[in-house]
């Protein structure tokens, strides 16, 4: 900080000019989404000749609802948010075209069975299709309404009451408007059901956010000193570990314990960087620890979560035991280094493969390659937010964008790691991945307000082209006007001074 | 803020690498195991997808067993001609409940992994065309099984029947019945799979039971060839005198063995005796040989000694012979004494092959899948030491003539001359109570054995109590000789 400038000559004629405009990148955006297209279509084109099918115009439905929905987005990009990163989009088109694959693989043979046992089916595909362009439509106009992050951190506590709102609903509410598949994580609205949880997630990171920026000099400063580590008066902390509290709470009686996994590392990481002190992790981390004891003593689902992943095979045949994990596993087995190829695996043999274990299935068919490079692809999105929030130059941008990239890992932590046994399952969607309006809709969102902070961090701070001088009239087709007093120390233009 | 910012992306990445570090062990380490797993449905999948090899009849080349291309994602359903006739010998193969029976014991050569199909498989693997299992060919004879399965379920019997040809040990005919319709299984839909299996396998007469192999009975009277054998081989001849009393005492007991009926035995000699059927001499005999001259006997049978045909044959037993009484008992087929009903027919067969066992086998040839040769079966002495000298042989096949010239039942045509015994055994709880297995077992032509057949008839079939080998099973094994040799 106290290093003198270095009598760079690049470093004077920056000063002395105008900054350059920085360049938008656009173009590589639109040149990487291409190429997530082409990765996609070769995709689909693989499904429908493994699985023996002719090349039905199933494919150009999809390809053109794909090129469109996409182009919509860039155009959408390339409007409101020009200097946005450039390959934050093509990751999320490339995951969700990927999903999209995936999701339309499983009802060929899903379709396949329900056929022979004429049962009726309808495919998940076209709906997912449909949902991706809702989720776009809510893409766009997070983008159109949300000109400048930092107005969100106005509406702080409102989003951290309604996403506790939302989060609480469906425990408050009777089973038959809340319910799916014992999943008591639903809100049924007549005609369509949401996952208000994945909502939530949102709102309580912009809450955190802005609370903690709030807050963050009363952390580090009016805290009293207690084993040599500085804590916080409580009454700074209270709203913040009240919301953690509900959440958690909350979750343990819906049961959905990933979401409670995820928000509770969110609030941990949004509190470390708020802090910048590694001891909320450690507290974080211990409290963690004793309420999953608590858990595991009191909660037998919790239990049987641990033992189908300590070892799935061995209560492979309990009730709700590890048929499921073994059946991913063994799918993942069968994949093994290379896959077996797009279509010609079966992925439709463990149970919700186009949910929660979408991974799984991706895994068998595309191999440990493949999924791989998918979860490269998370990394590089998630890394990209990451570049984003600390370019950025306000503390709440920093924070929510961190918040937002970190969720994304965390979420493909939870999931893959689950299906993967490496930590114990907890139902959760993987995002962009798996079917679903819900997380689509909201991991939408999440993209949009990455965008939104990355285009923040990366526009020039002064408008690069050079003012016009003010049009003026003609002489002869002049009003007359009022001259207005030019305003002190200003220029006539009112520009600031630089 | 930026420092833990940089922290928390350094989290993320190392989030990552643990996961990516876990799917190299479960998709590269761990592979093998997930994929090989009996539970894992998709290596049996793809099997099943392949086209698998056909059973068939080395008589006609009639299949007994072939696929057919299906639409679905199997794309080839299992086929069982006669499927309930053939069940025994040709097993089942199911999607769902794995394989059975010779479908399993052949499995490597039907669905093509055996390594003798290797170069051909690489070979389609470069043409690509799709790879095939190989064929199995049999010894059976259509015309044998049709005649024994026929007789056996136009009377509702449960039993088995088995037929061979005594000088190769090529087993003919192998029924069970009642049987199961391995098509059932077969299907490509579960639900159909899963009620048939359930069907057959909580039917109390156990449907899927083998019973010519997987099952041991007390073989009556058909035993006293066995004794006989030995009592021959101890120097006994046909004419050597017998007591023809009605009963005897078991030694150490009070208990008396009778003959059946609790009759007087029409004849003195060794002959009679056997002719018929006296349980007294028989019992006397066993008593004086020992246990270990009827062991001895016994194994050179094969009674006892592990064999699979490739199917595996469950071991028949003569019990502990631990005392007189139970020699005595055990001399007339009854006590522990347990046979299947493929060692039963081989009582005869040995008989009828001069005296040797030969080993039985099912499997005529394996074929690949063009048809050409990949091993073929030659006929094997079952244990290489004979059982009784030719001359004994032929006399305990006069014997046996004579036997078969007092057996009553139908089925007889005067131009084959049948060489037989029949059993009549006691079992349960109540032997006395419980109508008994009939038995027969014989071979024929007697002068150039072709066929050799063994019949058992579970709990008398349709006589009830007063059921006899003669009276139930004769017939049935008689049946399978007039279709061997042309009989009709």
């Amino acid at each position: 900080m106290s290093q003198p400038p270095l009598p760079d000559p690049a470093a004077a004629v920056y000063a002395s000019n105008p900054p350059r405009e920085l360049p938008t990148r656009r173009g590589t955006e639109l040149a990487m989404l291409g190429f997530a297209a082409f990765i996609v279509t070769c995709a689909f084109v693989l499904v429908q000749a493994n699985q023996e099918q002719e090349l039905s115009w199933s494919i150009v439905w999809y390809g053109l609802a794909y090129l469109g929905l996409f182009a919509i987005a860039h155009a959408a990009v390339r409007r409101w948010a020009a200097y946005a990163d450039p390959l934050i989009l093509p990751s999320v088109a490339l995951l969700n075209g990927l999903g999209l694959v995936m999701i339309y693989r499983i009802d060929l043979a899903m379709a396949e069975r329900a056929t022979k046992a004429s049962r009726d089916f309808t495919a998940a595909a076209p709906k997912q299709v449909l949902f991706t362009a809702l989720a776009l439509a809510l893409f766009l106009a997070v983008l159109i309404m949300v000109r400048d992050h930092r107005t969100l951190s106005r509406y702080g506590y409102t989003a951290g009451l309604i996403g506790m709102v939302a989060l609480a609903l469906p425990a408050l509410l009777p089973s038959s408007l809340s319910e799916v598949n014992g999943a008591k994580v639903w809100l049924k609205l007549p005609g369509l059901s949401i996952q208000p949880a994945e909502f939530s997630k949102i709102l309580l990171m912009i809450f955190f956010a802005s609370f903690l920026v709030a807050k963050r000099d009363l952390f580090m400063i009016a805290g009293r000193k207690v084993l040599g580590v500085e804590l916080p008066r409580a009454r700074d902390l209270g709203p913040l570990l009240i919301a953690a509290a509900v959440c958690l709470l909350v979750l343990v009686f819906e049961k959905d314990l990933g979401t409670s996994l995820l928000i509770f590392g969110i609030v941990l990481v949004m509190l470390y960087v708020a802090t910048e002190r590694a001891i909320w992790v450690v507290t974080g981390l211990a409290f963690f620890v004793v309420g999953c004891l608590i858990a595991y003593q009191l909660f037998t689902h919790v239990e049987q979560r641990v033992a189908n992943w300590i070892d799935p095979l061995a209560t492979y045949s309990n009730q709700g035991g590890g048929y499921q994990i073994a059946q991913g596993l063994f799918g993942l087995g069968t994949g093994g280094v290379g896959g077996t190829g797009l279509g010609a695996g079966r992925p439709d043999i463990v149970p919700e493969a186009n949910t929660d274990f979408i991974t799984a299935g991706l895994g068998e068919e595309l191999g440990f390659i493949g999924l791989a490079a998918i979860l490269m692809i998370y990394l590089l999105l998630a890394t990209r937010g990451m570049r984003s929030a600390l370019a950025v130059r306000d503390t709440f941008g920093k924070l929510l964008g961190c918040g937002l990239s970190f969720a994304i890992v965390m979420q493909v932590f939870v999931i893959v790691g689950g299906v993967t046994k490496l930590i114990p399952m907890t139902g959760i969607t993987t995002p962009f991945l798996s079917y679903g309006g819900s997380s689509l809709l909201a991991n939408y969102i999440l993209v949009a307000l990455l965008l939104r902070i990355s285009d923040a961090a990366r526009r020039p701070a002064q408008r690069a082209r050079p003012k016009q001088p003010p049009q003026q009239a003609p002489l002869a087709e002049a009003n007359t006007v009022m001259v207005n007093r030019p305003p002190a120390g200003g220029n006539q233009a009112g520009e600031p001074t630089a | 803020m930026n420092k833990p910012m940089r922290r928390v992306g350094i989290a993320m990445i190392t989030m990552v690498v643990l996961l990516l570090a876990n799917i190299t062990y479960i998709q590269v380490v761990k592979a093998d195991q997930y994929r090989t797993d009996s539970r894992n449905q998709r290596v049996l999948l793809d099997q099943y997808s392949r086209q698998r090899g056909s059973i068939v009849s080395q008589f006609d080349g009639q299949v007994l067993a072939d696929v057919t291309e299906t639409d679905d994602k199997l794309r080839f359903l299992r086929r069982y001609a006669n499927g309930p006739m053939y069940a025994p010998v040709t097993g089942y193969y199911s999607v769902r409940y794995g394989s059975g029976g010779l479908e399993r014991a052949e499995d490597d050569i039907l669905n093509g992994e055996d390594p003798r199909l290797l170069v051909r498989r690489l070979s389609d693997m470069i043409t690509g065309r799709d790879p095939r299992g190989g064929n199995v060919q049999l010894t059976i004879n259509p015309a044998v099984q049709s005649a024994l399965y026929n007789s056996m379920t136009s009377k509702g019997y449960t039993g088995a029947a088995v037929a061979m040809n005594p000088k190769t040990g090529e087993i003919l005919a192998m029924v069970s019945t009642p049987s199961y319709d391995p098509n059932a299984l077969a299907s490509h839909d579960g639900d159909d799979q899963q009620q048939a299996w359930s069907r057959f396998s909580d039917d109390p007469k156990n449907p899927m039971l083998n019973r010519a192999i997987s099952e041991t009975y007390p073989p009556g009277s058909t035993f006293k060839l066995l004794i006989a054998a030995a009592e021959l081989e101890n120097g006994a001849t046909a004419d050597t005198p017998v007591s023809n009393a009605p009963n005897v005492k078991l030694p150490g007991t009070n208990v008396t063995l009778e003959n059946y009926g609790g009759e007087v035995c029409p004849g003195t000699t060794f002959k009679d005796a056997l002719a018929h059927s006296c349980n007294v001499p028989f019992a006397t005999f066993a008593g004086q040989l020992g246990a270990d001259k009827l062991r001895q006997t016994a194994a050179n049978f094969g009674l006892g000694a592990p064999l699979s045909i490739p199917m595996n044959v469950v071991p028949s037993s003569l019990g502990d012979l631990d005392s007189q009484a139970a020699l005595y008992q055990s001399g007339i087929g009854q006590r522990d004494v347990r046979l299947t009903p493929l060692q039963d027919l081989m009582l005869s067969a040995t008989i009828a092959n001069g005296g040797m066992a030969m080993k039985p086998q099912l499997i005529k040839k394996l074929l690949a899948p063009d048809l050409s040769d990949l091993q073929s079966f030659s006929p094997q002495e079952l244990t290489g030491t004979p059982a009784l000298s030719p001359q004994n042989a032929a006399v305990l096949r006069d014997m046996m003539l004579a036997s078969e010239a007092n057996t009553k039942g139908g089925g007889k045509r005067g131009n084959i001359q049948i060489a037989s015994k029949t059993g009549t055994a006691e079992h349960g709880t109540d032997p006395k109570a419980t109508p008994p297995h009939a038995w027969y077992t014989a071979f024929a032509p007697a002068a150039d054995p072709q066929i050799a057949v063994a019949v058992i008839v579970e709990s008398g079939g349709n006589r009830g109590l007063e059921a006899t080998g003669g009276t139930v099973a004769a017939e049935i094994g008689r049946a399978a000789i007039n279709a061997q040799l042309g009989g009709g």
